[in-house]
């Protein structure tokens, strides 16, 4: 099919609009939109748990759900969070879509791959679920042998779930290296690339080498289920602290599969909302690989109490410090760059201003748990609920919504609601701060985590924490509501509404079919070189509309 | 300026891919880092095992002697000529000399099968002898003057159930590189393949290296130390 003379309405969105296109496409851009609905499906579900788990536990006792149940709603609330939300949900979702156009290219590398891990996703999201139908699922996200061995069968379709969700993670990580490696358009040098791509990069690292893990993990527990191979239960002479070192040499780098694409969002938010070349590039970039490299060697930091021997402890508290210092490379760089930005507060900058909050209160209170002799005060209490909560939802999931406002135009081809953004982004900040925050303190007091039932001197907390998920609710439905909206009554939107340099941006809006570029692009400059293209801005406010950035006169250089 | 190679567009040549080296070089890429993953799996086992052996040497010494170092020699020669025969076929392919790329794609699935008809041979003996893996462990008969329940010490069954997870995984990916083999096998015999487009064939190739390298591995370690 040729793409030299396209008709400028064809977009592909609508040149074959059948549900059969859409299921069998090959599109990384379809292929983003369709994990976005599965994992904003997931994300709701999970959260509509965690408005039940808060309201059960607005009192002592029992409030709208007994103790069996209560353990049901947050395990799957925790299964559906982090394996069928967060951890495919910004690599999968924003990956897909901008990475292949940050690069200049017209897909990733291996498209029918692509579109094969999105189908293992939902099969492992249904075998998972599929669970819910055999018995009840207990015992927690971590499946911790022998518990898990011995709960029922229930729990085998979860792991068994997790297992195949791996695999749907490892071939996304594994395509995405090949992508960025090689198809860079033409000038597109590793400091060109936009930090997204960096960050995508590290998480695709990670995904990689760490998944491979939890897979025989699960494969053992299986096996030690139905063959006995008594490698984990000490009945059968296994050793259970094994299982726990299996569990989080995955697990712990799994929390910067999550948190490491949030990074790259709000390098991208910060950059283009503040007009400002991102201070530090090369740092913000390499801490990026700097984190996914300390994360392998940090997981014994969840084992503190479990009896591993006190100098892998000590070891290991060393290492968790370790990752402050990338990490605080990262936050000080943001800040710089703000500095003499001419900020804008569009809604995706909102949140991005919020997740420096928000992720700096939950990364110096993880390395706060990382202290050996802390951490035997706070394990297992809210306060570790509080601080991962801070990371995984006031991380991850804010900055995700600063991506999903900031890319929804190019993604819909529509503007959201800006006065309804703000208003919900306002809602989302106190409401979560109003959640977890509380969370600290009654952990800090000794509150154990997962517990059905508290003592009455932690009810004032407890109920402060349940109205600040409902605040965090009416807000994460507002956003659904007004984004959903957008789609049938929001304005057409420019193709770059926010004036930003990267590539994606000075492509048309919405993309084209059958390809993404019809011309391949030739970089010529960083992605945050504001500095270098002043008059790419100059009627921007008004009707939104700017010059694409090769239409501007090249610098004289 | 990337030129659009309308004209003469190569048939195996995918849409999104400026040149048929970019897409020769992306695809051995992703084969390499799913070789990676691979070796991570097993890395996990391997880990296994060294902690058990770490915590039971004796045991160890002494319950390998039950795995017949003939037979998994047998096999690892077989592996080694697999390995080779797949890649004299990449060279064949490169030549353009489709007859040999065929014959040695037959070769190499030959000896994969061989290798599986031996392991059947060693497992279905340790069941005969009620070595199993885990709790269904119970040794017993007598083989050439020798007791099998001289095998029934504490962590025995751990020395079994990482046996037959190692070998019984390694054997999976046999078995899945002989349905690969069969598929390349067909493509060949429809003459797909030329020096101009042999990634498949490379690549199931590094794929049939790692199994050979695992069982390198897993060789000397259970059967022989």
């Amino acid at each position: 099919m040729s793409a030299t003379a396209q008709d400028a309405s064809i977009n592909f969105l609508n040149y074959d609009k059948s549900l059969k296109s859409w299921l069998f496409t090959k599109d990384h851009k379809r292929i983003g939109l369709m994990y976005l609905v599965a994992v904003s499906i997931a994300f709701l579900a999970g959260g509509i748990l965690a408005l039940l788990v808060r309201l059960e536990l607005l009192g002592p006792g029992e409030t709208i759900m007994g103790p069996d149940q209560y353990n049901q709603s947050f395990t799957l609330h925790a299964v559906l969070m982090v394996f069928a939300f967060i951890i495919p949900a910004v690599p999968a979702v924003f990956g897909n879509f901008v990475l292949p156009l940050q690069l200049g290219a017209k897909d990733v590398a291996f498209p029918k791959l692509n579109l094969a891990s999105f189908y293992i996703y939902l099969i492992g999201v249904v075998i998972a679920m599929s669970a819910l139908l055999v018995g009840r699922i207990d015992g927690g996200w971590t499946f911790y042998a022998p518990y898990s061995e011995r709960v029922g069968d229930s729990i085998l379709y979860v792991t068994t779930g997790v297992f195949v969700m791996g695999f749907s993670s490892i071939l996304t990580g594994l395509n995405f290296i090949v992508t960025v490696h090689k198809m860079r358009a033409p000038g597109l040098t590793w400091n060109r690339l936009p930090l997204f791509v960096w960050s995508i990069y590290a998480t695709a690292i990670v995904q990689v080498l760490a998944t491979p893990v939890i897979g025989i993990t699960m494969v053992l527990l299986f096996l030690e289920r139905f063959l006995s191979i008594g490698i984990f239960d000490p009945a059968l002479g296994g050793d259970p602290v094994l299982f726990q070192h299996f569990f989080w040499f995955y697990s712990h780098p799994a929390v910067y599969i999550m948190i490491l694409p949030a990074f790259g969002i709000v390098s991208d938010l910060i950059g283009t909302f503040s007009r400002h070349r991102v201070s530090g590039y090369l740092f913000v970039a390499l801490s990026s690989v700097a984190i996914a490299f300390l994360g392998f060697l940090v997981w014994g930091h969840h084992m503190f109490v479990s009896g591993q021997s006190a100098t892998s402890s000590i070891v290991f508290s060393l290492l968790t410090y370790l990752i402050g210092i990338p990490t605080g490379v990262k936050v000080l760089n943001w800040v710089t760059t703000l500095y003499k930005g001419s900020i804008s507060y569009k809604t995706p900058m909102l949140y991005a201003l919020m997740f420096l909050f928000t992720f700096s209160i939950g990364g110096f209170t993880g390395v706060m748990v990382g202290v050996l002799g802390i951490d035997i005060h706070l394990h297992d209490t809210y306060f570790v609920v509080a601080h991962f909560h801070y990371v995984m939802m006031g991380g991850s999931v804010i900055a995700g919504l600063g991506a999903l406002h900031y890319w929804w135009p190019k993604m819909t081809g529509r503007m959201y609601n800006e006065r309804l953004g703000k208003i919900a982004a306002t809602l989302v900040f106190f409401g979560f701060n109003l959640t977890f925050f509380p969370q600290f303190i009654m952990g800090s007091r000794g509150m154990p985590r997962r517990y059905y039932d508290y003592l009455p001197e932690f009810q004032q907390m407890h109920q402060l924490s349940t109205y600040g998920s409902w605040v965090l609710g009416v807000g994460l439905f507002m956003i659904l509501g007004y984004l959903l909206m957008s789609l049938k009554t929001g304005k057409k939107a420019p193709s770059n509404p926010w004036g930003a340099l990267t590539l994606e941006w000075t492509h048309t809006t919405p993309l084209p079919h059958p390809h993404n570029f019809t011309q391949t692009p030739v970089v010529v400059r960083g992605p945050y070189d504001y500095h270098l293209v002043p008059e790419m801005f100059e009627n921007a406010a008004e009707d939104g509309s700017v010059k694409s950035v090769h239409d501007v006169s090249q610098p004289a250089s | 300026m990337a030129s659009h190679p309308l004209d003469g567009h190569p048939a195996h040549l995918e849409h999104h891919f400026v040149s048929s080296e970019q897409q020769f070089d992306a695809a051995k890429m992703g084969m390499w880092l799913f070789l990676i993953t691979e070796i991570l799996l097993f890395s996990g086992m391997f880990v296994l095992y060294t902690v058990y052996r770490s915590w039971h040497p004796e045991v160890f010494a002494l319950v390998s002697e039950v795995l017949d170092w003939r037979m998994g020699g047998f096999n690892t020669l077989v592996l080694l000529a697999s390995s080779f025969t797949v890649a004299l076929g990449i060279h064949y392919a490169q030549k353009n000399d489709n007859r040999k790329l065929i014959i040695n794609l037959v070769l190499t699935l030959i000896f994969a099968l061989i290798f599986l008809v031996v392991k059947y041979f060693e497992y279905t003996g340790k069941f005969a002898h009620g070595i199993y893996p885990g709790a269904a462990f119970d040794p017993h008969g007598i083989v050439d003057g020798l007791d099998y329940a001289k095998y029934n010490v504490p962590y025995a069954a751990q020395f079994f159930s990482i046996y037959f997870v190692m070998t019984g995984i390694h054997a999976f990916h046999v078995i899945v590189g002989i349905g690969v083999f069969i598929w390349i096998t067909l493509r060949a015999s429809r003459g797909e393949f030329s020096a101009a487009y042999y990634t498949p064939v490379e690549l199931t190739g590094l794929y049939w290296h790692l199994v050979d390298i695992i069982w390198i591995f897993l060789f000397p370690l259970l059967y022989l130390i």
